[in-house]
């Protein structure tokens, strides 16, 4: 660990995880603050104005979705799937970062994951929160959806189709929401009671106090909490890897071409694990600087996960490289004409706009000026979230949209409300995340109190 | 039972708009007797008669509209009984009615009964069995008694139900478009026919379509008696007028040609569309299908030359087909018949590019003297008729494969003479009353006798008898509804003459008035009923030893004046005229007696079904009925065919002279040429407000609910249309340029599509779209360019010179664009799909499995059902052991002609909803089968079109199946793929899933369920099916469980044939065949162990359960080296 009075001028030093100067009590005024303060800032309540905007639009489309039907969307009969799956499928794997970033990093005793967990952590649910709205929304009677889908024993004795990935799904995404949701509770429980014992307002003690779960910081309470946080790490790491190889098994299950492949799953999780960092980058980035958080979320966070993009993106890469040539070397008929199509039929522009984004736009990132540029990375994370989304495009709409038999084959375009409803989960995302950062701590107090030097030479002492 | 079933004239005038209560009361207090009933009803449910209940009860008046506490709902109570006695106070009606108080015989609750009748086609008729649910027809089959039938249906056959049911058909009568009674029109038009019978009916026309129905001539032969003066016009906007006329070029007099393609090994078609036009088709096309089975061992195949001007289901089955300008036709009709020594045939046709071509069909011809045929269409010209015939002669065909026979239709004639005839007269001012009689020639008339509203303007009287109140209606004085040919009394003969009672199954829905009772309001007799009519008719005919001579209607008009006479002396009631000029056989004293026994009525338990009427007789006129007769009557209705009524084969010959040389061929190529069609969906027009037939994908094109000019891809070219047919990213959808057509000053819009096989320089446009007034359905509103008049209105430019082609025809392209809704987009496949397994005759018999060559380099011939990719059964779990039933269905792609009678009979039979043309343009099409078409060869030339029927596949390993999360999709033990529709949460997985694409969603929600007169008309086996939910073919599971039930009772399996699923049914080629994979007598199991046999996309290993019997052809090997 660098020494505190280490001035921090070259820039081919290994930056910090937390500006130096910082004490027990700076970090936890300045992360409480943001929660506790009186003064909501003006910017605040903009961007919560907006996003709650967008998720009422979201909201109408719900209801007239379930009043209509979901003919109201563009899908059709090749078509089965489109808008609806694909934001499933993106917002799932934007749901990954949080998660890796909590359990696996934890693991791995990455001490500069600190900054960023908590709020990965709340993209996460939030994300997660998104994303499961669809597979119950996209079904033609999502009342029935609600319990069939649900295995109980019921008098019929008609139990679930459990060979079907749909199935898988829905234990799948449902035990890794609610992991998600535990891991983040337990994390924030030492938080919430440093806001009990700091807020003024009576309210807000009690609102606090509550979540705070009686927590006195007592040492038996400190081992308790390290074995819960690890005991819950190792719990999802597991589900960090299955919940996408789950949903990528809804393709890689069928037969379709440009569905039925094995690489699937480690293709899906890597590419999840890039959208979720593309997304934490393109959060952090305008929050650090917001909130004036750059002294706990350095060069050196945001230099990591431009790091771990690379990685992924060049497994992705890979990934898109595999299906070509798996198209290739089957000389199957209808595999070859799939990637064929990809490549120059009708919706080749999404094709290739995918390559850019996903493929060609992360090759910037072996540059050290690019990796230190907070613009640059806030540009390609936000061209990697829509690469991740053009490639669930590409790999259910073209795939569907010209499968076996030329007679049956049909062009896709989405109506107004597919995009009120994509936008809408935008919308009812950001609401969230707003009302996150007013009222929690968006950084772990405690946890950055850990990686202060001071903690350090306490723990050498 | 609702009130609806039975008194419709009340359920519709319920319905009506309220009057003004003053009026009502005034008209209350003047009526009496039979209308009071009504005008009470009407006020029953009218806002005044809630006021006057309001008036009754001052004191409570304003609890009616507010909460009801115990003793406002009492009154309600009180006052819904006054209702309800009010309802009961109405007269019975005068036909004996069944009541449901004791069951009746025959009618078991639930169980289905099927009647015979018969649907009147354009020149002929078609003999169908409908099933009877309760009393309400639900669903139309073929009957096999029939000839024209011979048990298979066409797709205009089955559409019919939902125009039984359509509730935008006319449901009252209109005087000058107000409601009026039919008594209030008898008396309008007692006036003027009182007025007409002083100058014996010298101002009263009459105008019809064409007609086979005895008892309508032996009325108009009535009609004609009172007042003989008057005059019967016919029009037929797409009739085979040309081929009477060509008979009549060749042979002097109007006959009937019959052909035999069951013994024909050679066909040429001059244009004809026998396998899916006319009233013929049907049994053409078995025929015609049976010379091409090559199953049971046959290996022998007929051959078909096809020549068009235009591509037609027939001429992309053809064998060779030859795309042609339609004004080359009678150069190579002259050509061929000179080759095969026609008399007076000559040709001018020494050298060209076809020469070769035809001396090879000749020479083929030539090799089957009297096993050949030559057919011509009837769209082409009377010379080519007649070139046709005298080939026929010339090859020896007459008496083996052709034969004549008198006409069938009643009066045959010139229809555009005899409309030329109308017009001149209206022109004159003679036409005081014109009655127009079905049909709606406002629209269909052709442009240069067009009835429009300044020629009707000039007549005093105009009444429309019509189903609709259509163009024609709105131009009328008076608008008579008439009744469905499933709700009225009628008779009609089939192409061959042997004639059928059309029998109702229903009372009219819509207040609507059958032909036959329509037309006894100009006879002495207006108060006779349908039946009384009908079944006097046939007394008289039946008493008097079999159907013998049709009467002659008198007054028909259109004969040209060198032609033979068919009735031209309006009172010659019994003088046999000339049996040779053929026609008219001698109306002489049947007629008469149907005039005066004609009413002969009964109570006799016919067997209709209880909702139809089983007539009471007017007391007057009736004789005891003779036991004979009603033995008769009885079978015949019972048949839906009257024995020993085929029309008689005579002889005729050719005359030798036909007209001189050929006109010259419209030299350069940039003159261009139309060419008129009937719609393959919606026919003349007659069918536009049909959901179903306006959502039936055309054959070739796969289109709905638009009609578009066909031109060849090389004219777009030279045209700059070639930016057309670009398909858009909604799903289904093309946007078309609209091609402006100048023809001879008259111009129409019309959206453009290339079409392959069109022969180059050629515009086809399809007659019955661009109607105004035809319904919800048919009117063309949305998506029309505005500043385009006469959009799609084939009439507005189809002049009586150039009825079905022309010379003349410019184009330009509007630069406007128009959406098109298509089923199926037409992409160029460029990997080689084994979708379509074909081949050649010589193939076959190389190696009967027709399997692709890749495969033969490898393994050698498998024996029979074994030539599958993948192994049989590679798992590690046994297979499933089918100890019962097995279902299995196999479809044989030789006999497939793309009639499209399979997609609408399984809509009728599984309550499948119309979607609408936007939902289509979204590929939402809900069809659980479709015919999927596949053109081979280039663009520019295809060699021909392979249709294939796609049903759910059933498969064995169905890909469906594991991916549905609710189980919704499951095998059952009978190897059917089924779909619990209660279970489906519709997450469209399975969809996805399905190689076949054959499952259907529903996205939004299609059916209707609202409208009253369309839950009527549903199956009721079958789940109606609601928003959200997968849907797809079960195999008509319902009919399975029909037949397992019965033969359960009977303690038996299933018979081989007892199960008939809906396509299968409707198929006239028999290309379907469903049945046990269990029997070892099953006709499909002998089909899935054909050499032919061949799995779709089978290297999936799906293992499907329908299976396809490769396509063979038989093309002539001279021509296949020289096109080589």
């Amino acid at each position: 660990m660098q020494r505190v009075d280490q001035p921090h001028e070259e820039i081919h030093t290994t930056p910090n995880v937390i500006e130096p100067g910082h004490t027990f009590g700076s970090v936890t005024d300045k992360i409480s603050t943001l929660a506790l303060r009186k003064r909501t800032p003006i910017g605040w309540f903009i961007g919560f104005a907006l996003s709650f905007a967008v998720m009422n639009v979201l909201l109408f489309t719900i209801v007239y979705l379930l009043l209509t039907g979901i003919g109201i969307w563009g899908n059709n009969v090749p078509v089965g799937w489109a808008f609806d799956i694909i934001n499933f499928v993106w917002w799932i794997g934007i749901g990954h970062a949080g998660t890796l970033i909590s359990a696996i990093l934890l693991l791995l005793r990455q001490e500069w994951r600190t900054s960023i967990n908590r709020f990965a952590e709340a993209m996460t649910l939030f994300a997660v929160a998104c994303a499961a709205l669809f597979p119950l929304l996209h079904t033609g009677r999502p009342w029935l959806a609600l319990y069939w889908l649900f295995p109980y024993p019921n008098t019929m004795g008609i139990w679930p189709q459990f060979r079907s990935p749909l199935m898988w799904d829905v234990f799948a995404v449902s035990t890794y929401a609610s992991v998600s949701a535990l891991f983040w509770f337990v994390g924030l429980i030492p938080d919430f009671a440093t806001l009990r014992d700091r807020a003024k307002n009576k309210a807000a003690k009690i609102i606090y106090g509550m979540l705070a779960l009686g927590w006195r910081g007592s040492a038996r309470h400190w081992a308790r909490y390290e074995v819960a946080t690890l005991l819950l790490a190792g719990l999802a790491t597991p589900l960090v890897l299955s919940v996408h190889t789950i949903v990528s098994f809804d393709f890689a299950v069928a037969v379709l071409p440009g569905w039925h492949a094995t690489i699937f799953p480690p293709y899906f999780v890597a590419g999840a694990i890039y959208a979720g960092f593309a997304m934490v980058l393109t959060l952090t980035i305008p929050l650090r600087k917001f909130y004036g958080l750059e002294d706990f979320i350095t060069h050196r966070h945001l230099r990591n996960m431009a790091k771990i993009m690379l990685a992924t993106g060049l497994i992705v890469a890979y990934g898109y490289m595999m299906e070509a040539f798996f198209a290739w070397y089957s000389q199957n008929t209808y595999e070859e004409y799939m990637i064929i199509n990809r490549m120059t039929g009708p919706y080749a522009w999404a094709y290739w706009a995918l390559i850019f984004c996903n493929v060609v736009t992360p090759q910037f990132l072996w540059s050290k000026r690019v990796r230190h540029s907070t613009a640059a990375l806030f540009v390609i994370s936000l061209v990697v979230s829509v690469g991740m989304w053009l490639e669930r495009f590409v790999i259910i709409v073209t795939s569907l949209h010209r499968d076996f038999l030329p007679s049956s084959w049909a062009m896709y375009s989405p109506t107004i409300f597919d995009w009120t409803m994509f936008i809408g989960t935008i919308g009812l995302f950001f609401t969230l995340f707003f009302l996150f950062i007013r009222f929690l701590p968006i950084i772990s107090i405690f946890e950055m109190r850990t990686i202060l030097p001071q903690a350090e030479m306490a723990k050498e002492d | 039972m609702h009130i609806k079933d039975t008194f419709p004239e009340l359920y519709q005038l319920r319905r009506q708009k309220p009057l003004q209560l003053e009026a009502v009361r005034e008209k209350l207090s003047k009526t009496q007797g039979k209308e009071f009933w009504r005008s009470l009803e009407e006020l029953a449910e009218s806002e005044e008669f809630d006021e006057f209940l309001h008036r009754e009860f001052p004191q409570h008046a304003s609890e009616w509209n507010e909460g009801t506490d115990r003793r406002s709902f009492l009154k309600l109570m009180g006052a819904s009984l006054a209702l309800a006695g009010l309802s009961g106070c109405v007269y019975q009606p005068p036909e004996t009615i069944v009541p449901y108080v004791r069951d009746q015989e025959n009618i078991i609750p639930g169980k289905p009964l099927f009647f015979a009748t018969a649907m009147p086609t354009t020149g002929g008729a078609m003999g169908l069995l409908v099933r009877s649910n309760m009393g309400r027809p639900t669903k139309i089959e073929g009957n096999p008694e029939h000839p024209a039938s011979l048990g298979a249906t066409d797709h205009f056959a089955q559409a019919a139900l939902l125009t039984l049911y359509d509730p935008d058909r006319s449901p009252t009568i209109l005087y000058r478009g107000e409601i009026r009674s039919y008594i209030a029109f008898l008396g309008d038009l007692n006036r003027a026919l009182e007025e007409q019978g002083g100058k014996g009916g010298a101002g009263l026309r009459f105008l019809s379509e064409a007609t086979t129905s005895p008892t309508f001539a032996a009325q108009m032969q009535e009609i004609g008696r009172r007042f003989p003066n008057a005059r019967w016009h016919q029009y037929e906007p797409a009739g085979a007028n040309s081929a009477a006329a060509g008979a009549r070029l060749a042979f002097g007099q109007f006959v009937n040609t019959i052909y035999d393609f069951s013994r024909a090994d050679r066909v040429l078609s001059l244009d004809a569309d026998f396998l899916s036009c006319g009233a013929t088709n049907l049994r053409y096309a078995r025929e015609f299908a049976n010379r091409r089975r090559l199953t049971d061992g046959n290996a022998e195949m007929n051959r078909l030359y096809a020549i068009e001007t235009t591509p037609t289901n027939t001429g992309v089955c053809a064998d060779h087909r030859l795309a042609v300008r339609p004004s080359e036709m009678e150069v190579l009709a002259r050509a061929l018949a000179a080759r095969l020594g026609a008399a007076g045939a000559a040709s001018a046709l020494t050298n060209g590019a076809h020469v070769q071509w035809l001396e090879a069909v000749a020479r083929d011809l030539q090799s089957a003297r009297g096993r050949s045929i030559v057919i011509a269409g009837d769209e082409q010209a009377p010379l080519i008729h007649a070139l046709a015939q005298s080939m026929n002669g010339a090859l020896g065909n007459v008496g083996q494969t052709v034969r004549y026979t008198e006409p069938v239709e009643v009066a045959p004639v010139d229809h555009i003479a005899s409309l030329r005839e109308l017009i001149v007269a209206i022109q004159a001012g003679q036409v005081e009353a014109l009655v127009i009689i079905g049909g709606n020639p406002v629209y269909t008339t052709p442009a240069d006798l067009k009835l429009d509203q300044a020629l009707l303007d000039k007549v005093k009287l105009r009444v429309h008898l019509s189903m609709y109140h259509d163009e024609t209606s709105e131009l009328c004085h008076w608008h008579i509804p008439q009744a469905h040919f499933l709700e009225s009394w009628s008779d009609a003969r089939a192409f061959d003459g042997t004639a059928s009672i059309i029998q109702p199954l229903i009372r009219p829905l819509y207040n609507g008035k059958g032909v036959h009772e329509f037309l006894a309001a100009f006879t002495e007799r207006p108060d006779q009923s349908g039946y009384d009519i009908v079944r006097g008719f046939w007394q008289s005919r039946i008493a008097g030893g079999g159907i013998g001579n049709i009467p002659v209607p008198i007054a028909a008009t259109g004969q040209t004046p060198g032609g033979t006479a068919t009735g031209q002396g309006t009172q010659q009631p019994a003088t046999n005229q000339n049996r040779q000029d053929g026609t008219n056989q001698g109306p002489a004293t049947q007629g008469q007696q149907a005039r005066t026994n004609g009413t002969q009525g009964t109570t006799a338990a016919t067997p209709a079904p209880a909702t139809a009427t089983t007539a009471a007789a007017p007391a007057q006129t009736s004789a005891p009925p003779s036991a004979d007769f009603e033995k008769l009557w009885r079978k015949a209705v019972h048949d839906g065919v009257i024995p020993g009524t085929e029309a008689q084969t005579i002889s005729v010959s050719a005359r030798g002279d036909l007209p001189g040389v050929p006109p010259p061929v419209a030299s350069g190529g940039n003159a261009l040429e139309i060419v008129f069609r009937p719609d393959p969906t919606i026919y003349d027009g007659r069918f536009a407000n049909n959901g179903w037939l306006q959502e039936l994908p055309k054959p070739l094109t796969k289109l709905t609910w638009d009609g578009v000019a066909f031109i060849s891809p090389a004219t777009a070219r030279q045209f700059g249309l070639g930016n057309a047919n670009n398909i858009t990213s909604k799903g289904q959808e093309t946007l078309a340029d609209v091609l402006r057509l100048d023809f001879r000053g008259r111009q129409v819009a019309f959206p453009v599509w290339i079409m392959p096989g069109q022969p180059d320089g050629v515009v086809t446009i399809p007659l019955g779209y661009g109607r105004w007034r035809a319904g919800r359905v048919g009117t063309i509103t949305e998506g029309k360019p505005d500043n385009l008049s006469g959009f799609q209105n084939a009439y507005m430019i189809r002049t009586s010179d150039a009825l079905w082609s022309g010379v003349g025809l410019n184009i330009a392209n509007t630069g406007e664009t128009y959406p098109l809704a298509s089923t199926q987009l037409h992409f160029n496949i460029e990997d080689e799909r084994e979708i379509i397994r074909a081949g050649t005759l010589e193939e076959y018999k190389h190696d009967p499995r027709l399997a692709p060559h890749r495969d033969e380099d490898k393994q050698p011939p498998a024996p029979a059902g074994e030539n599958r990719h993948p192994a049989e059964h590679e798992s590690l779990y046994p297979e499933f052991v089918y100890n019962g039933y097995k279902w299995g269905m196999a479809i044989d792609l030789s006999t497939c002609v793309g009639c499209n009678a399979c997609i609408v009979a399984c809509q009728a039979e599984n309550n499948i909803p119309v979607v609408g043309k936007d939902q289509i343009s979204r590929a939402r099409e809900m069809h659980w089968l479709r015919v999927d078409a596949y053109f081979r060869g280039a663009m520019d030339n295809p060699q021909g079109v392979y249709f294939m029927p796609v049903p759910c596949m059933h498969c064995e390993i169905a890909p469906c199946e594991p991916v549905c999360p609710v189980h919704a999709t499951v095998h059952s033990a009978e190897g059917l793929n089924d779909m619990v529709y209660n279970r489906c949460v519709g997450t469209r997985y399975c969809s996805n899933n399905c190689p076949y694409k054959v499952r259907r969603f529903n996205f939004l929600l299609y059916q209707d369920w609202n409208t009253p007169s369309l839950k009527l008309m549903r199956n009721p086996e079958v789940s109606v099916r609601s928003r959200g939910v997968m849907e797809k073919c079960t195999y008509c599971v319902q009919r399975i469980e029909y037949a397992k039930i019965e033969a359960e009772k009977e303690n038996r399996r299933v018979r081989d044939g007892e199960i008939v699923t809906a396509c299968q049914g409707a198929c006239p080629t028999q290309a379907i065949v469903f049945g046990d994979l269990n029997d070892e007598t099953s006709r499909v199991r002998k089909l899935h162990h054909e050499p032919r046999r061949y799995d779709l996309l089978a290297d999936l290993n799906t293992r499907p359960r329908t299976v396809y019997l490769a396509a063979v052809r038989n093309p002539n090997p001279e021509l296949v080296n020289r096109e080589s």
